[in-house]
């Protein structure tokens, strides 16, 4: 049965268009005393457009790494990174900054709202990177604000905003100029169940409605019912690679 | 797979925006910009002092009035030389603008430092080395400039005041009024070098910081 189903999947993952390619990636630290850590060794993978996909793992297991790598924030070792079908490592300091500008929307942890800025002026920060006007911008922001859920805390300040609004501005702030993926290293991890499982619900939402990919470490079992595949690394390596419907869990169940 | 030839390069944000962007921040740390400022207001007052200073006593000394050579005479000045700067007030006074230099440089160094996770943020949304540079460079020089503005008032008002303690109303008669203007403009030329200087190192240290950093769970 379960040999049936990887036959099915299989046939399927060749008809996706896929989104990110990592080819046999490898990134290594060179400590002092010639001490080296092996980071992420040796990961290969492929991500489909419109996915939701989980990576999980233990701690110092390479899932931050990996999330640097396929967002154009690092550069590995040895390896590959297609974004988009555009190679990664080829790209100069502009071209980069062009990716990660279009391509990608990142939500981090500790959210990374800039503190001077309201709202409305972090969501349109990267339209504005983007060469848009700022009347343009406004406009676009405003209803990304209320598609977020913040239309009427548009212009106040971070330290005005909850923990789980600042990641609702992040969250904007992440599709202003709407990427293809959207990486979230555990987006969840500083709020509260009830608020965490609303962002990850917005973050659902938004892979539905407009066809973004999320992928998204997180250390958090509400997240695996929304995936459509998770990814287990460990030691900097892949342990495992599952499509939601073929595990046989009840959330509740794993939780304890 | 690679078709990277097609890749359009990152817009340039242009100098209002970025002026926009670095202006609302300065406002918005109001408090930590004034500490960079008193640095420039202080040095640039001393500067403007000096110069409007040595302005009045030559403009005296060239009026050549008998009780103002009196005056000027019992104030230790001596007439015979101009009123020239001796050569110490001139070394003086580059040591006070060379502190002020590094007083911005480390103020702005510790400004990058503090925000080396914004940075790093800023760069994962798609800015520019570029941006980052002009971001930076505008903060300082604008601080720079208006500290300059505030110190040229204070060093003229201070100037004025002392001169007119000691000699009085042959302040006004004998005033220098072009000799004056020069000193305010060599004094803000002074204070805006000095703060586009001390802006170039902390901009690029910030344009140097990588995206990574955004990333790294502080504590
Ligand atoms: N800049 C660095 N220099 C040296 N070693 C590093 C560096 N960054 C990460 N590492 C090491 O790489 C390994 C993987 O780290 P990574 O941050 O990817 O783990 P993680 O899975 O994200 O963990 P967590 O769940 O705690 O966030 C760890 O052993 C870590 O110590
Ligand atoms: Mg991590």
């Amino acid at each position: 049965m379960v040999d049936f189903h990887k036959h099915l999947d299989a046939a399927e993952d060749a008809q996706r268009d896929i989104v990110i390619r990592a080819i046999d990636v490898k990134r290594h630290y060179h400590g002092s005393g010639g001490v080296v850590t092996k980071a992420l060794d040796g990961v290969t993978l492929d991500v489909f457009r419109g996915e939701y996909l989980s990576i999980m793992g233990p701690s110092g297991s390479g899932k931050s790494t990996l999330f640097n790598m396929i967002g154009g924030i690092d550069s590995p070792t040895e390896g590959m990174v297609f974004i988009d079908e555009i190679d990664v490592a080829q790209l100069d300091s502009y071209e980069l900054a062009w990716l990660r500008c279009h391509k990608i929307g990142y939500i981090f942890q500790s959210y990374n709202i800039l503190p001077v800025l309201t709202a409305m002026e972090n969501v349109t920060l990267p339209m504005i990177f983007a060469g848009n006007s700022p009347t343009e911008a406004r406009e676009k922001g405003m209803a990304i604000l209320e598609t977020v859920g913040l239309g009427e805390r548009a212009f106040h300040r971070p330290f005005e905003l909850s923990g789980g609004q600042q990641q609702r501005v992040a969250v904007g702030r992440a599709i202003a100029n709407d990427p293809v993926i959207i990486l979230a290293d555990e987006p969840t991890a500083n709020l509260d169940v009830h608020t965490g499982a609303e962002i990850i619900e917005l973050l659902e939402k938004l892979r539905e409605e407009r066809g973004i990919t999320i992928i998204s470490a997180t250390h958090d079992m509400k997240m695996l019912d929304v995936s459509s595949r998770i990814l287990w690394i460990r030691d900097g390596m892949v342990q495992r690679l599952e499509e939601r419907k073929n595990l046989n869990i009840q959330i509740g169940g794993l939780e304890g | 797979m690679a078709r990277n030839t097609d890749i359009p390069e990152q817009t340039r944000v242009s100098w209002p925006i970025v002026f926009r962007v670095s202006i609302s921040g300065l406002q918005r740390r109001f408090g930590r910009a004034m500490i960079t400022l008193t640095g420039v207001v202080l040095a640039i007052a001393f500067l403007c002092y000096m110069l409007v200073h040595e302005a009045f006593i030559r403009a005296m000394i060239l009026a050549d009035l008998d009780s103002l050579n009196i005056l000027l005479q019992q104030n230790d000045i001596d007439i015979f030389s101009g009123g020239q700067m001796d050569p110490m007030t001139y070394l003086l006074i580059g040591l006070t603008l060379l502190t002020c230099l590094v007083g911005i440089i480390n103020a702005m160094l510790m400004a990058v430092t503090e925000r080396i996770k914004e940075i790093g943020t800023l760069k994962c949304l798609g800015a520019t080395d570029q941006f980052i540079v002009r971001a930076y460079f505008v903060e300082s020089t604008v601080q720079g400039v208006c500290g300059a503005a505030f110190g040229l008032l204070l060093g003229l008002l201070v100037a004025v005041l002392v001169t007119v303690r000691t000699y009085g109303g042959y302040t006004f008669r004998t005033f220098p009024l072009p000799a004056v203007l020069v000193s305010l403009v060599v004094s803000l030329l002074a204070g805006a070098l000095l703060s586009i200087t001390a802006a170039i190192i902390p901009a690029y240290m910030a344009a140097r910081k990588q995206p990574i950093e955004a990333l790294r769970v502080e504590e």
